[in-house]
């Protein structure tokens, strides 16, 4: 295969603006999908092949999302999947159409998700499951999601000098970000003395640093490079490069969502990169890309403290380096390699199988040179970085 | 009465009950050593082994702390809460002989603010809640008072 042959072309990105709305997850996919069809310049019926992120609301243990937005859609007799991943959701459902794709398979595709979220913490699904470790550990330590999001705030403070200060900034940072953003939730400038004031949740993470839970659908069309060619387009054609689904490596001895213990590494030494800087790793090499070939990044800011984590795992800068990096405006729209201009979770919160998706529709604004005020200069590609509950890396590179 | 409540472990197994000091029990896996806590019982996570066998194993008591926070809002269910509500640390640790790290919730009464990276801590067998008849049993981590140097220390390979 020559390297354009490894790429899929994005046709159309879509999206349903995140909110509290209260309504099926369903209308939220549909309203993402008209988009990106419009986007595409396609109908449903042009759609071969549908790849579904689900959502486990809804009394289902994964909510059969290809089946339902295919019906809802009306029943085509298209090929269709549903996949569940946690966090990782929608890269999976790109990876699926992606496959389908470069096997020639399909010709297009259609890649969606959506999700109505309860209020407060998420907490796992009911009954007594104690074969769970994610029922386990709310049962046994009350550990929420900040909590392991804290750990790793504390570690940073405690090893590499992070300060409150920091974790504030990227609060307003992606704050400042998000303000021009029609589908962002949260549309209102944070001062770092407001985030700062805000109930402490897990020390040290505060209220305003940790993502809420939203309701949202994002969808993408996708198609192989020759279809592209035959179909036109005007204006930029944007092409995904690399779609990494990873798991971590034994032993991982880094402390993760939902486990309470790591591996042990008695038998087997810890060698190579963390999971997350692996997660990145194996999209920029199918990718063929190195960090310095980026021109922005969306990254899984779950809490303002993980956005810094993050900054290191993808290779923006060392282990140790971050803060300085935002210190230096370099993260910020207008500075060297700006990182969640969309706003990123802080502004959106959390629609669990539409942000891997989501995440991806920005990335091809912006290399189309769409983002209207939030536009990074010369943006040419991407990355997105995400992790899904239980062990499921998540990247897409996108380019143009 | 308390006196009248049977101390019973939230979970079975999972640590002794009525040894002094208290352990956890994990597994260590017979063919290349692996431990797991929880028990593994079914297939050796070293994805290099095919060993099936797993022998019980008690877990070092003694460790340093990787990282802490602690809840100030109440978890929801399945955790159930004091009424009212009590905030807890909670402490993830790394034990030197295992190679591995285990979280717990931080003895009541110590707050995050006498924690700090690398403090040493035991494991101790406490309450985690109580209803009419029975007072459920957890482990929990207490500090000793000691610490390995603070906050250079990588307790755990040289990762976050």
């Amino acid at each position: 295969m020559t390297g354009d042959d490894r790429r899929v072309a994005v046709l159309g990105a879509g999206m349903h603006p995140w909110g509290k709305w209260g309504r099926n997850f369903v209308e939220y996919g549909l309203a993402a999908t008209g988009e990106a069809l419009l986007d595409a310049g396609l109908l449903w019926t042009d759609i071969q092949y549908v790849a579904g992120a689900d959502t486990i609301r809804n009394g289902y243990p994964g909510y059969v999302a290809g089946a339902t937005f295919s019906q809802a859609l009306g029943w085509n007799g298209t090929q269709v999947s549903s996949t569940y991943a946690a966090c990782a959701s929608g890269s999976q459902a790109i990876a699926n159409a992606r496959a389908q794709i470069l096997a020639g398979l399909c010709d297009v595709a259609l890649v969606v998700g959506a999700d109505t979220t309860p209020k407060g913490f998420f907490s796992p699904v009911g009954g007594d499951r104690r074969d769970d470790p994610d029922w386990l550990r709310f049962h046994l330590l009350g550990a929420t999601n900040p909590t392991y999001f804290a750990l790793y705030a504390r570690r940073r403070m405690e090893l590499f000098g992070a300060k409150e200060d920091d974790f504030a900034a990227v609060k307003v940072k992606n704050a400042r970000h998000g303000l021009e953003n029609p589908n962002a939730r949260y549309r209102k400038q944070i001062t770092a003395s407001e985030v700062l004031a805000s109930p402490m949740v897990a020390d040290p993470l505060r209220l305003l640093e940790i993502c809420a839970t939203s309701d949202g659908g994002a969808a993408l069309v996708l198609s192989s490079m020759a279809f592209a060619r035959r179909k036109g387009r005007n204006g930029p054609l944007a092409t995904i490069g690399a779609v990494s689904t990873v798991t971590p490596r034994f032993p991982q001895t880094v402390i993760d969502m939902p486990n309470f213990s790591t591996d042990s590494a008695v038998a087997a030494p810890v060698k190579g990169p963390g999971f997350k800087e692996s997660v990145a790793n194996a999209a920029y090499e199918e990718a063929g890309i190195a960090p310095e070939d980026l021109d922005l990044a969306e990254v899984y800011d779950l809490s303002s403290a993980l956005e810094l984590d993050w900054y290191e795992d993808i290779g923006l800068c060392k282990e140790g380096e971050a803060e300085r990096l935002l210190r230096d405006g370099d993260t910020a729209i207008g500075g060297r390699i700006p990182v969640n201009p969309s706003g990123g979770l802080s502004c959106f919160g959390e629609a669990i199988p539409a942000q891997a998706i989501a995440q991806v529709c920005e990335l091809v604004w912006q290399v189309r040179g769409e983002a209207g005020p939030r536009q990074v200069e010369g943006a040419r590609a991407g990355i997105t970085a995400n992790q899904g509950l239980f062990g499921h890396g998540s990247s897409v590179i996108v380019t143009v | 009465m308390p006196e009248t409540k049977t101390r019973k472990p939230v979970v079975e197994g999972w640590f002794t009950v009525d040894e002094h000091p208290p352990a956890l029990l994990g597994s260590r896996c017979t063919g290349c050593g692996t431990v797991s806590f929880p028990k593994e019982t079914v297939f050796c996570r070293n994805p290099v082994c095919q060993s099936t066998r797993f022998a019980e194993t008690r877990l070092s008591r003694i460790g340093t702390i990787w990282s802490y926070t602690d809840a100030r809002y109440q978890p929801p269910a399945p955790y159930v809460a004091a009424d009212p509500y009590t905030p807890f640390a909670i402490a993830a640790v790394a034990l030197d002989n295992e190679q591995m790290v285990v979280m717990g919730q931080v003895v009541g009464g110590v707050g995050v603010e006498e924690l700090h990276l690398g403090d040493e801590v035991e494991l101790v067998v406490d309450t985690l809640f109580e209803d009419g008849e029975h007072e459920y049993l957890v482990w929990k981590w207490r500090p000793t008072g000691r610490s390995n140097g603070g906050a250079t220390s990588r307790p755990t390979g040289t990762e976050r």
